[in-house]
């Protein structure tokens, strides 16, 4: 060890001699911060899905309806000022708010905001069923959203949805909305400027991207005539640093002015550090675990609860999960309107076996457990290969990157998958339609958007009270149904619901006003300043 | 008339055929080489469980969005058509669009290999002007306590888990001492302000006048330089030591030892001299591995190489990069094998 470092001084001492360096703190107009920003693929708002950019072009756009940073709690206008609702529930019309400026300098106007949802629905891209499902396609988009006048924008839905869900919906990034004018004048092919807005910004949201780089850097410019006012910062540079002991030594060096994706120990690490806080965002991805109803062990209700009872929940949260990871076992997020917070589940190994033994497998018996590669899935896999094996039930552990994990996901090839999922917009449909609902379980159906088909389970009660509560008018039993769908959840099904993320953010003390909603994509930046 | 006949005949000449002789087979051997590469790599990529269209569409797509992107990518086709469009596309120039990047793959390679060039290139200065003097130096003081330090040095440098080096140098070096800029090419707001001449960004800022820019550049080279200088130096000095003890060994040594002539001149003018042709394969090949890539200094210091690149293009299933990446190397083995046959000409009389 001596002798390494000694080496190491040798190299560098001699080096020294060339050049000397001297780290400066970032300047007091730049929030800097260090993020693993590899997942960036496109800044195109009709295709992004990924965390990364899902907060970028939140900060890049403004949406039809918004959460903002001030209360994440109430869904409001964005680029809408107010909106009406048929009586039947199924038009909306909105009010586009007159004076907002398009990065460009280009007025926003109700058919920047009609033809953003038609250029969504007519690339049909991933996230594009946010909004399909509301029955728009390509043909019928442009008689089924449309600009009244220059102020006005009409929708039409043809699917029984509760216009609730459908303004949630319209908050999602999806919904950002795009300078027609001038996406336009780059398109080519008939690509409706696809291409283009892969890698360039055309909103009216507090910032607009000046550069991306990928793997490298993401800088974005301050919008001085956003409808809020000049944000606090003049720029926001995402610096890749993928490496979580390299954020660490970047900020405690003062070279950013926070670290994203610091690790348990880390913060731990940084404690005592007075220069530096840590924030905690509770998040909305849940970490769970899914058992394929089609093996011939699994499929049994007894099994699945079983499992349940074995987990220990509270010693995995208390100990390598520690603060960034906390206890919850229902489908959608606590913190958000609808969710079920109790946690009715501890280790109970004798509940447990009793389960199994009336299920007939008393003796135990043998899995594979399909898990992600990232921490913590292969140390959660761990632990629960421990708990289960209190019941008898021995388990494989198989780690697999995402694009080789989610093929045989897919495709209802794994006994139990340990995994993780985040609402694509903040309303319970978008859990409940992935946990509860399978509107087809035949294999040739396909519906591999809900993990129900994933997993080859079905049960009628579980998707009849999901379409219910999908399409209920009335927000308090809208609500009433989705506790009772959790509830039933928590008692039968596929799914081992077990935790809830809370993301530790480290900064710099002297900065302030960095705001992480419960949504991926409920990241701002504008209310960022410095002392 | 049969060809031989015909070189044969040409007399005086015949030095030129057997040139164009020589470089057609060359350039036959470098086709095959690349068809071989890229069919291979291809191959790997296709029939790997990783799906290239989950790497595009995200894992919660609709089968109706799974479908339409498989049929664009072709990969309805058979696997052997679908290699014969990449190999057309590859003669035209186009290396294809990168997944993970949206951009040409062909842009995504000018801006991340000139990084691990610059990188490589220092790191194998480094190894060479400090690891053949201490090679020679161990060979000549042999079992004594130079050759011992020389030894460990070359020991650690070989063995010592890369990763682990980087971090402490990062905590020593950059959190601890100051001495030198953290992770990253360039500090964040300099970023942008060079236009990228070559790529490298020493030699832009050089060329520009921003000295401000090639200083601060110069700070955050240093260390992961100096970090797989370490390996290219233990590689380089352990070999230089080992054929400088064979050469030393030699008669002719002793003949000029005894004619008197002065001991530096033995051992630089008459010992060195005959390991240069093997030194020069060595230093290739350590630059080419460096070339390659060191995905761990890549990752631990935020370097955008062509190492990283290929790996992660290689988890994402972002063939187009993976086979553009593995071309790049590809040129660079062989065009280093090639300039190594250079220079074994130039310093060895007997090879021309």
């Amino acid at each position: 060890m001596k002798k390494i470092k000694i080496t190491l001084l040798g190299f560098a001492a001699a080096l020294m001699l060339v050049t000397g360096a001297s780290q400066a703190a970032t300047p007091k107009n730049t929030f800097v911060l260090a993020k693993d920003i590899a997942d960036i693929i496109t800044m195109d708002p009709a295709e992004v899905f990924e965390l990364t950019t899902g907060e970028i072009i939140a900060n890049i756009y403004d949406r039809i309806m918004m959460f903002e940073p001030e209360d994440l709690q109430n869904l409001v206008g964005g680029v809408a000022e107010s909106w009406e609702v048929s009586e039947d529930g199924k038009t909306i019309t909105f009010k586009v708010r007159s004076g907002l400026k398009f990065h460009s300098g280009n007025p926003v106007r109700a058919e920047d905001v009609a033809w953003s949802l038609q250029r969504v629905v007519k690339l049909n891209k991933t996230p594009a069923f946010i909004v399909t499902q509301f029955g728009w396609n390509a043909d019928n988009v442009d008689s089924l959203v449309k600009a009244t006048d220059n102020d006005h924008l009409q929708i039409t839905i043809t699917e029984e949805f509760s216009p609730g869900l459908v303004l949630n919906a319209l908050s999602a990034g999806i919904a950002s909305v795009v300078d027609k004018k001038l996406v336009m004048s780059h398109e080519k092919d008939g690509d409706l400027g696809y291409d283009w807005l892969k890698s360039n910004s055309a909103g009216s949201g507090a910032f607009s991207l000046k550069t991306w780089k990928a793997n490298e850097i993401v800088m974005l410019q301050a919008h001085k005539g956003y409808r809020h006012g000049a944000p606090g910062m003049d720029r926001v540079i995402l610096q890749h640093v993928s490496e979580p002991s390299s954020q660490r030594l970047l900020l405690e060096k003062g070279d950013i002015d926070m670290a994203r994706n610091l690790t348990p120990d880390q913060v731990k690490g940084i404690e005592g550090n007075s220069d530096i806080a840590v924030d905690g965002h509770p998040k909305g991805t849940i970490v769970y675990m899914a058992a394929n109803a089609g093996h011939p062990i699994l499929g049994k209700d007894k099994v699945v609860q079983a499992m349940r009872h074995l987990i220990d929940y509270d010693s995995m949260a208390d100990s390598f999960l520690a603060g960034q990871f906390v206890v919850h076992q229902a489908f959608w997020p606590a913190g958000l309107w609808g969710a079920l917070e109790t946690t009715p589940y501890k280790q109970d190994v004798v509940t447990a076996k009793a389960l199994l033994a009336e299920a007939g497998h008393a003796d135990g018996f043998e899995l594979t457990i399909h898990t992600l590669t990232n921490s913590p899935f292969p140390e959660i896999a761990q632990a629960v290969q421990a708990n289960l094996a209190k019941g008898g039930i021995k388990t494989n552990i198989v780690t697999l990157e995402g694009k080789t994990l989610w093929p045989k996901y897919r495709a209802r090839e794994h006994d139990i998958i340990l995994a993780h999922w985040s609402p694509d917009y903040v309303d319970p449909h978008s859990n409940a339609d992935a946990f509860a609902n399978n509107p087809d379980n035949r294999f040739e159906a396909k519906k591999t958007g809900h993990l129900t088909w994933r997993n080859a389970w079905s049960d009628d009660a579980s998707n009849s009270l999901a379409i219910k509560a999908r399409n209920e008018l009335d927000l308090d039993k809208r609500k009433q149904q989705y506790l009772e769908l959790q509830a039933m959840l928590q008692k039968k099904g596929p799914f081992v619901i077990m935790f809830q993320q809370n993301e530790q953010v480290a900064r710099r003390r002297n900065l302030d006003g960095f705001v992480s909603g419960s949504n991926f994509d409920l990241v701002f930046y504008r209310n960022v300043t410095k002392r | 008339m049969r060809a031989s006949s015909v070189l044969k005949a040409a007399g005086p000449g015949r030095a030129l055929p057997s040139k164009l002789v020589k470089a057609s087979g060359v350039i036959v051997s470098l086709i095959l080489t690349f068809v071989g590469l890229t069919a291979v790599t291809f191959t790997i990529g296709r029939v790997m469980p990783a799906d290239p269209v989950l790497a595009i569409v995200g894992d919660r797509a609709s089968q109706e969005v799974y479908d339409q992107v498989f049929l664009q990518l072709g990969l309805d086709k058979p696997i052997y058509v679908q290699y014969l469009k990449y190999l057309g596309q590859l003669l035209q120039g186009d290396l294809g669009t990168s997944i993970m990047t949206a951009q040409p793959v062909a842009e995504d390679i000018l801006r991340f290999f000139p990084a691990t060039m610059e990188l490589a290139t220092v790191a194998t200065l480094l190894g060479v002007f400090v690891g053949i003097p201490m090679g020679v130096l161990a060979a000549v003081k042999q079992g004594r306590w130079p050759d011992h330090v020389v030894r460990v040095i070359g020991l650690i440098g070989y063995s010592a888990p890369i990763f682990w080096l980087g971090m402490v140098a990062l905590l020593v070096f950059y959190a601890r001492l100051d001495w030198v800029a953290g992770p990253g090419r360039l500090d964040v707001f300099y970023d942008g302000i060079v236009d990228p001449v070559s790529g490298i960004l020493l030699l832009d800022a050089a060329l520009a006048g921003e000295w401000d820019i090639f200083d601060n550049a110069l700070d955050h080279l240093i260390l992961p330089a100096s970090i797989l200088g370490t390996f290219a130096l233990a590689y380089i000095a352990r070999m230089t030591r080992s054929f400088m003890l064979d050469q030393l060994g030699q008669e002719y040594i002793l003949t000029a030892r005894v004619k008197g002539i002065p001991e530096w001149q033995v051992i630089w003018r008459h010992a060195f001299r005959n390991v240069l042709v093997q030194l020069i394969t060595i230093i290739g090949l350590t630059y080419a591995s460096l070339l390659e890539g060191s995905v761990l200094t890549e990752t631990i210091f935020s370097w955008p190489g062509i190492g990283l690149y290929i790996t992660k293009s290689l988890f994402n299933n972002d063939m187009n990069a993976v086979l553009g990446g593995t071309i790049v190397v590809g040129v660079c083995f062989v065009g280093i094998n090639m300039l190594s046959d250079l220079l074994y000409k130039l310093v060895d009389p007997r090879v021309r």
